[in-house]
């Protein structure tokens, strides 16, 4: 067991772990963070994405080890991002949800997406989302409001 | 040309058989020690190039829009594209799910308690610091995904305008330390749990051959 010192939506935390424990345990179970989805546990679903340094990363294969200083950015602190609220908002007015279990997976992608692509074309979202899996098939309605997140980011 | 070829494969077969016994790889620069002849180079550069055509290597060096997977090196999942950069699109980086090592991380904390016996980093994602493609120039397979011939190889990877101007030392460095050629003999288990195929060398011999290759001029076949 190792401790690490991580700063997850800007708050330090420190954790005691084995260095390959995912970082997606270290959220759930060490720092009750259960806003991020255990799905597939192998990179194939994207129900785990948080923001890694920035970039949309998979916690289930991300051993907490390799997470140094970048900081980690989780569906919890959404709400109070200037793009991750817009996203919530417009996931809220296209009714884009059926049964859920994905969509925090879904929106850290579409944020970091939106983060660096202001106007993304239909074929920007389909590379970019592609791997985030929707078992209810709410594909049509996830392309709707990132376009709808788009318009109100300017 | 039976008989060049024929002659390629002896002395080929007489690297190999030198290589499996060499120790650590010396360095580059061995000035005072005589350039090998060229058909010795030209057997060195077949053993580089039947690395460099192994699905490990070949599934970021390709000459697609998308990386590939596999011993039959089909498509990535997940519409995976190359990106402008090579290295995936914003939202779907590679990075995103290939971290700075093959993660061993995989399952839930409880999963052992069910699954007993079973091998859970069988699942395990391939990864490697800085993971991405190799750019376009630097494709060794032709549009229709089969391998370029050993002359193309040779002509592509000893192009300085294509290999983000690299000599012989930075060829050698690359294959000796670059984390993502290390990275094809430690490439982990597939996900039904058996484990990925290696490069018909080991690393050590691939950085030997290479180094021959490279004290004989880096000769290339002529087709």
């Amino acid at each position: 067991m190792e401790t690490y010192k991580l700063t997850v939506n800007g708050q330090q935390k420190e954790v005691t772990a084995d260095p390959s424990t995912p970082l997606l345990w270290v959220l759930r179970e060490e720092l009750k963070m259960t806003g991020t989805k255990y799905g597939c546990g192998i990179a194939a679903c994207g129900a785990c994405t948080v923001h890694i340094g920035g970039q949309a990363a998979r916690s289930c294969v991300l051993p907490v080890s390799l997470v140094n200083n970048r900081p980690i950015v989780t569906i919890e602190a959404m709400a109070d991002d200037p793009v991750g609220r817009i996203v919530q908002n417009s996931w809220v007015d296209e009714d884009v949800v059926q049964c859920g279990y994905c969509q925090s997976g879904q929106i850290m992608s579409a944020v970091a997406l939106l983060k660096s692509m202001r106007k993304p074309t239909d074929k920007d979202i389909e590379e970019s989302m592609g791997a985030n899996l929707c078992r209810c098939g709410t594909y049509v309605r996830i392309r709707q409001a990132i376009k709808a997140a788009a318009q109100q980011l300017g | 040309m039976r008989s060049v070829t024929a002659g390629i494969l002896t002395v080929g077969l007489v690297s190999v058989a030198a290589l499996s016994g060499t120790g650590s790889p010396r360095a580059a620069d061995t000035a005072s020690e005589a350039r090998p002849a060229s058909s010795e180079g030209l057997a060195a550069w077949q053993q580089v190039y039947s690395v460099l055509t192994h699905p490990r290597c070949l599934n970021c060096h390709t000459a697609t829009n998308y990386p590939q997977q596999g011993e039959d090196r089909h498509r990535h999942q997940f519409n995976v594209v190359r990106g402008p950069e090579g290295r995936g699109v914003p939202g779907l980086t590679c990075a995103t799910c290939h971290q700075g090592a093959t993660s061993k991380a995989t399952g839930a904390p409880n999963c052992a308690e069910c699954h007993k016996g079973a091998d859970l980093n069988a699942t395990a994602v391939p990864g490697g610091h800085g993971w991405h493609l190799a750019p376009l120039s630097m494709a060794w397979q032709d549009r229709s995904n089969k391998p370029l011939s050993s002359a193309q190889v040779c002509r592509a990877v000893t192009d300085r305008t294509k290999n983000q101007n690299m000599g012989g030392p930075e060829l050698l460095k690359h294959h000796d330390e670059a984390a993502l050629v290390q990275y094809a003999w430690q490439p982990g288990r597939r996900p039904d749990g058996t484990a990925r195929a290696l490069p018909p060398l080991t690393h050590t011999q691939f950085v030997e051959a290479t180094r021959r290759w490279i004290e004989a001029g880096m000769p290339c076949p002529q087709q």
